[in-house]
């Protein structure tokens, strides 16, 4: 997802006997489900697992930008490319609602950003493969803020106040993201030549497995599901959304007229869900690892921003100083 | 150099009521702040008004005085009209 494989700090669930009075009020507290806010008392390992959460999603919107900023200059029309730029606009939005819900957590937002870019935090693997043809862009719309949307949406009950409202802004603006996508993808196979209709499905036949690893790795082996769900920051396990996710999609790209590129997909009547094929999770952790085709062109275009963006930061700081500095001088005057 | 320091951000929405807190956001200055909270917090015309104010500035109840602050509410029912129980015969009350 676009916070993936967050480590807990803890090896496993403690039970109600092992944890402390304070503990335990805690957790009572999130079993019935009453905001922790974030002056409230936490565990220690809640705290510290909540700002590497939260800032690994807000990481994820921010780097999220540029796949998609590879098309603004070349969308096809003027509309199309309005469209773009105010979805990539609300994408670094969402970038900053999530930095400032993980700031409450006692984390500045330098220490965020440096975090970043040493590389220190990750952000989601889908933002390391590149988007070739504009066919990508319609196609992240439809599968990556789809595959978002699965996530966020039971996110907005977790159970830190501040990271729950900030996924109550963010759901009500990515049925946008994820609408604008598909009808892009509909305008090309349903009223496109050939050649679009096989543009599409060639980013289709890419996109496909990445956006099934959004979700994680599968249940049984990610070993802190446990601790996130006690804690309700996790709502949800990894293979359960994947599976809802590929229930919705497939449908949706039959009406496509699009391909799974999956051999072994067929309809289970008897479970009441797609199967689906074996997913090459190597791909995933080297990708997670740094080796995808685009880790190092995104952290290094993350880097350069930064720099360049440096002269304009100190200077609206020096300005708004020497304003506050002239009004104080007045202000002694008088 | 430090980073911007941060802002608390209130919306008043299109049909009246109160400015509601929305989020907060780092900016130089009260004016980039507000700027930048157009940007951040109306992009789908959320507000007529903003406010900011510096996080700073702000003086918050402690939560370990949730008790001595709210609980003499709590024991206080009959601020509520329910409390009353008026007989249908008098007509509306
Ligand atoms: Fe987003
Ligand atoms: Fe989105």
């Amino acid at each position: 997802m676009y916070a993936q494989m967050v480590k807990t700090d803890t090896t496993s669930v403690k039970t109600r006997e092992e944890m402390s009075a304070e503990e335990r009020a805690f957790q009572d507290r999130v079993d019935a489900d009453i905001k922790i806010e974030a002056k409230d008392w936490m565990p220690e390992n809640y705290r510290k697992t909540l700002i590497r959460q939260i800032s690994q999603h807000a990481h994820s919107e921010i780097v999220g930008q540029l796949p998609e900023a590879n098309w603004l200059t070349r969308a096809p029309t003027l509309e199309r490319k309005a469209i773009l730029l105010a979805k990539i606009q609300d994408e670094a939005g969402h970038g900053l609602y999530l930095y400032c819900a993980a700031e409450t957590l006692g984390v500045s937002r330098d220490e965020l950003t440096e975090q970043l870019l040493t590389g220190k935090a990750k952000y989601s693997s889908i933002f390391n493969y590149p988007t070739l043809t504009w066919a990508d862009v319609g196609t992240i719309g439809w599968l990556v803020d789809g595959a978002a949307i699965m996530n966020q949406v039971p996110l907005q009950r977790c159970s830190f106040g501040p990271y729950s409202r900030a996924m109550i802004r963010v759901c009500k603006e990515e049925s946008f993201h994820q609408r604008q996508g598909y009808d892009a993808l509909m305008k090309m196979c349903l009223k496109g030549t050939a050649a679009q209709k096989a543009m599409c499905q060639d980013a289709f036949n890419r996109w496909w497995w990445p956006s099934l690893m959004m979700f994680g790795p599968p249940d049984k082996e990610s070993v802190h599901s446990a601790q996130s769900m006690a804690w309700k920051i996790k709502l949800n396990s990894n293979d359960e959304l994947r599976q809802k996710f590929v229930d919705q999609t497939v449908p949706q790209a039959e009406y496509l007229g699009l391909e799974i590129p999956d051999p072994n997909l067929s309809w289970n009547e008897e479970r009441g869900h797609y199967d689906f094929g074996e997913i090459d999770w190597s791909e995933l952790f080297s990708v997670v690892r740094g080796d995808g085709p685009c880790n190092r062109e995104r952290l290094a275009a993350r880097r350069k921003a930064w720099d360049d963006g440096a002269w304009f930061r100190e200077g609206l700081m020096a300005h708004a100083e020497k304003k506050s500095a002239r009004k104080d001088t007045q202000k002694n005057a008088a | 150099m430090g980073e911007w320091p941060l802002w608390e951000v209130f919306i008043r929405g299109q049909h009246g009521g109160n400015h509601r807190h929305v989020g907060s956001l780092h900016a130089p200055d009260a004016e980039k702040a507000v700027m930048n909270a157009r940007d951040v917090y109306t992009r789908r015309n959320e507000g007529v008004s903003i406010w900011v104010v510096r996080a700073t500035d702000i003086t918050a109840s402690a939560p370990g005085e949730k008790g001595p602050l709210f609980e003499p509410s709590n024991s206080k029912v009959y601020r509520h009209p329910t409390f009353f129980d008026i007989p249908d015969d008098v007509g509306a009350m």
